[in-house]
């Protein structure tokens, strides 16, 4: 009888803070300057510099332990991290370690329908390293301007089962931290970064098996990637006789695979003790109740919301909330025009389709021009076929819905003797077709709508046209 | 040519805010003394004769704008000195030179100090004889075969030596107040917070402390009045005003309704040279006799300060030296890969004695060590810090030697890492605890070197222990008592 195996994993999530300067200086933290332009003696780790703690961070990290349901620790400290690397400025790394800020919390998230959760150990905040650059000359170089910007560390416990359920809750708080507005999420360029401890163990049994640390993992494709990967690794060791061997392992997306970095015995001494240039870190209870009072809804209660209250689908309702900016914008549109239903699919299938969903807070059309256009269906003012011109128009910055089809003269033919006199005369000119379809072929219907759409520029109310060319066909009234 | 150097820091202040001297003149009577007297002192690592000229006819064109307007000061090497190669006395910073003034450099440039040029030191103020130093020997302006003190031993040299006319020291665990003893100068070392540490190199976190050294009490409040207070850049600096006035303490005050403590752990049996004990039990009776109240006290945790600070200060100093790695500034000897880069560069770049630090704190913080050793020193700190709360109820100051000893011969202790430990036992708690500590000379033993006597008091309460001590100096002639100039050796 073969054995069974599941695997244990718990995610350590670090989230770079999208605040305006960087933890401990007064340099800015936006990515992408120039090498080394956003530094200054700080956060270069020159002699004699001291770190001044960024009040905004730490509103932020709180804001993100509110969120997950933590405590907050009126007081907490910083810790020295020491390790030797280039892009290490100081040879430590201030973080926090005996008491984090925030502890105790819990995350919910979804899977194939079933709601989970897992228990978040803990959140601190420390400083981000730089970068190192290997040169193909063998050299290295060393950006710091990301060294310094502030981090919150999110620590989950081993409570997830299943490499599904390590990807829904990573997403679940890749959601939370994009709809707080502290990190914009981005795990290309490093802001959402996650590490993961993996192990397995037969099933039934209690005791954790021997735990590997995963890092390098840089999409949510290549953690579902890297985690079943190196599940399966586990369990084909297991059942080779062999052993799991405690170590880090980084994930190699191109080869497909996991490879050793260190073991254990190659483990770093941090050497952490408490930072003697900052004092504890205290927060008041003022401001916790202040950050608080202004945390938004969050993605899942706003997609409860949007399924219960507004009647969305369960799959309409998590991609329109899988961005604070889109389920912004579709409440907004809605707000303007209550059709939730027809606004869903217009944002999701069109606007959706041509810009990505983190974007669409700077999309060219508005939620009151995409709520106008669902109206002007909806009265039959234009057709759902001449919609989509008027929505190409509107993204081009053509203008609102009513002055494109104002200036386009796009607004829908419903007069029924119009229709009809053109569609008599399509009759008249395909005596063949009337031929066949009057022998039995119904499927020709479409082709005489079509011409009489064609004719009238796509303006001919279709409902209206229909009816009449099936009149007309059926011989009636000629 | 003038004789600005026997005119004391607060009496050169005020003849240049009357106008009676001009900066350029005091400051060109400064170089010159140290051009002739310097090498046989051997106090200065960097003299800035350019730039002092420069900041001084600054200073004549706006005379009596701030404090020290015009008045030549020099620095230990610890402090950042924007445009001035800072070396910490160390090869691994030896050709740095720093992209911005620290605080208190900025400070004294904006009282109108004129700074001469960076003092001698252990390298990272690790010692205390100064010679540590990787550049040069400094010595003691009374006898030149013996140590000036350390680690600030350049700065208590130079202000002896009358080759500038006020300095800063640093003191982490006495640097300021042995070198002041050993010396024959006032040195203060100020409450932990009360002076702002960005732009001072780093040696231990939790107990460095920058603090004025000169001729005279006075001397030092008036510097202390231009660098003590809150700096945003530094969130251990403390947001207690400064009082004012230190600079002006009235003349022949008496002690009347001071209480001061006498701390038996201060006298030990062995160790304390006799002299020593003779002048500082002199000093007590003297402030007996202006009125103060003596009274015997204990602060019995006393005995394990010296292997409480050995744990504390290499541990945090252990981490503080962990960006002398040749990557951004400083010495880079490069290697084959990058752990050989940062053996090659520390190996080559720290003095034996910083190494032996780095590698106490460094195993005093290891994985399976931190609770029986960091923490432990951390928990012993406090009770320390509890002893001196207990004795602060019953009196304002604490009155001890500052150095168990007067000035050794260069070379003597080299070899005996303890012994030299041994030197700060009376300076060490002052740091754990937190507190303010004064150093004013108080006699000098059977070879005319001199003797230091401690004022330990209430945390910011620096104002209190120059009180004292400037009504001690005004009672007593050692402030009258110089060093003869060395012989000149000009190049």
């Amino acid at each position: 009888m073969t054995t069974r195996y599941e695997p244990v994993i718990g995610l350590e999530v670090h989230c770079q803070l999208l605040t305006d300067e960087k933890l401990f200086c007064g340099c800015p933290t936006r990515f992408g300057a120039d090498v080394n332009a956003q530094t200054c003696p700080i956060c270069l780790g020159m002699p004699g510099v001291l770190p001044v703690l960024n009040r905004q961070a730490v509103d932020y990290a709180v804001k993100a332990g509110l969120a997950l349901g933590c405590t907050v620790n009126r007081r907490s400290h910083f810790a020295r991290k020491h390790y030797f690397y280039p892009d290490l400025p100081k040879g430590y790394q201030i973080t926090q370690y005996e008491v984090p800020v925030l502890e105790h919390g819990r995350l919910e998230f979804d899977v194939d329908g079933v709601t989970m959760s897992a228990g978040i150990r803990r959140i601190h905040m420390e400083e981000d390293a730089g970068k190192s650059l290997h040169a193909d000359t063998g050299s290295t170089l060393v950006d710091l301007n990301r060294a310094g910007v502030p981090l919150v560390e999110i620590v989950g416990e081993p409570d997830l089962r299943s490499v599904d359920q390590a990807v829904a809750y990573l997403k679940a708080l890749h959601a939370i931290v994009r709809f707080l507005g502290i990190c914009d999420g981005n795990m290309e360029e490093g802001s959402f970064r996650c590490d993961a401890n993996v192990s397995v163990r037969p099933v039934g049994r209690a005791e954790l098996g021997t735990r590997v640390e995963i890092k390098n993992m840089n999409t949510f494709k290549g953690i579902h990637r890297a985690l079943t990967y190196e599940v399966e690794r586990q369990i084909a060791v297991n059942e080779d006789g062999g052993t799991v061997v405690q170590e880090t392992r980084l994930w190699d997306d191109a080869a497909g695979r996991t490879r050793a970095m260190r073991s254990k015995e190659e483990a770093h001494d941090y050497r952490y003790f408490p930072e003697p240039d900052l004092p504890p870190l205290d927060v008041a209870e003022a401001q916790i109740a202040a950050i608080r009072a202004e945390l938004p809804e969050l993605p899942r209660a706003r997609r409860q919301r949007f399924e219960r209250d507004i009647g969305l689908s369960a799959y309409d309702a998590g991609v329109l909330t899988s961005e604070r900016a889109l389920a912004d914008y579709f409440e907004a549109a809605v707000a303007v025009h209550p059709d939730p239903k027809l606004i869903s699919n217009w944002l999701t299938t069109e606007l959706l389709g041509r810009l990505p969903a983190e974007r669409i807070g700077v999309s060219p059309i508005p939620p009151a021009s995409l709520a106008r256009l669902v109206a002007l269906i909806g009265e039959g003012t234009i057709s759902g076929r001449i919609a989509k011109d008027v929505f190409e128009a509107m993204f081009a910055g053509e203008g609102t819905p009513d002055e494109i089809v104002a200036k386009r003269g796009l607004v829908q033919v419903s007069d029924a003797a119009s229709i009809e006199a053109v569609a008599r005369e399509v009759i008249t000119k395909n005596p063949s077709q009337v031929e066949q379809f009057r022998a039995g072929k119904a499927a020709l219907k479409g082709y005489f709508v079509g011409q009489v759409m064609k004719a009238m520029s796509g303006k001919a109310n279709p409902k209206l046209t229909n009816e009449i060319v099936d009149r007309l066909l059926a011989g009636e009234g000629t | 040519m003038i004789p600005a150097a026997d005119w004391t820091l607060c009496a050169l202040a005020d003849r240049l805010a009357t106008g009676e001297v001009s900066a350029v003149e005091v400051t060109r009577a400064y170089l010159d003394r140290i051009e002739a007297l310097d090498a046989a002192v051997g106090a200065y690592l960097t003299v800035d004769a350019a730039g002092a000229l420069a900041q001084a006819e600054t200073a004549d064109r706006h005379r009596g704008e701030g404090p020290l307007a015009g008045v030549p000061i020099a620095l230990k090497d610890i402090f950042l000195t924007r445009g001035l190669r800072t070396t910490c006395a160390s090869r691994i910073l030896e050709d740095f030179v720093p992209p911005y003034d620290g605080t208190v450099v900025r400070r004294l440039r904006e009282a109108g100090a004129v700074i001469l040029g960076k003092l001698n030191m252990d390298e990272f103020a690790m010692g205390s004889s100064t010679e540590n130093s990787a550049f040069r020997r400094t010595g003691n302006p009374w006898a030149l075969d013996r140590t000036p003190g350390g680690s600030s031993g350049g700065s208590s040299a130079a202000v002896a030596a009358r080759l500038c006319a006020g300095s800063l020291g640093t003191d982490t665990g006495g640097s300021i107040r042995q070198p002041a003893a050993l010396c024959g100068i006032v040195g203060l070392k100020p409450t932990y917070g009360r002076v702002s540490r960005f732009g001072v190199v780093a040696f231990a976190s939790s107990l460095d402390q920058v603090g004025p050294m000169g001729r005279t009490v006075r001397d030092v409040g008036r510097l202390l009045e231009v660098v003590a207070g809150h700096d945003p850049y530094d969130a251990t600096s403390a947001a207690v005003p400064v009082p004012g006035g230190l600079g002006e303490l009235p003349q022949g005050a008496d002690l009347r309704g001071v209480r001061l403590g006498v701390p038996r752990e201060y006298f030990p049996e062995t160790g304390l040279q006799p002299a020593v004990e003779r002048a500082v039990r002199a000093a007590i009776e003297q402030l007996r006799d202006l009125g103060a109240e003596i009274v015997d006290v204990s602060l019995p945790h006393t005995k394990y300060a010296v292997a409480t600070y050995y744990l504390v200060a290499p541990a945090e100093a252990s981490s503080n030296l962990a960006r002398y790695d040749g990557v951004r500034y400083g010495l880079r000897v490069t290697a084959d890969d990058l752990q050989g880069m940062y053996a090659e560069t520390r190996g080559q770049g720290f003095g034996a004695e910083v190494k032996r630090r780095i590698l106490l704190g460094t195993f005093a913080l290891s994985a399976g060590y931190y609770d029986a050793y960091y923490r432990k020193a951390g928990q012993v700190r406090t009770l320390i810090r509890r002893d001196f709360d207990d004795v602060f109820e019953r009196v304002d100051a604490i009155v001890t030697p500052t150095s168990p000893t007067t000035a050794f011969k260069l070379g003597e202790r080299l070899d005996d890492p303890l012994q030299m430990y041994l030197a700060d036992i009376f300076t060490l708690s002052c740091n754990l605890a937190g507190l303010p500590g004064l150093s004013v000379p108080c006699g000098f033993d059977e070879a005319d070197l001199p003797i230091g006597l401690q004022l330990l008091g209430r945390p910011f309460d620096e104002a209190g222990l120059l009180r004292i001590g400037a009504a001690y100096e005004d009672a007593t002639p050692w402030k009258a008592r110089l060093p003869g100039d060395p012989p000149e050796v000009r190049r």
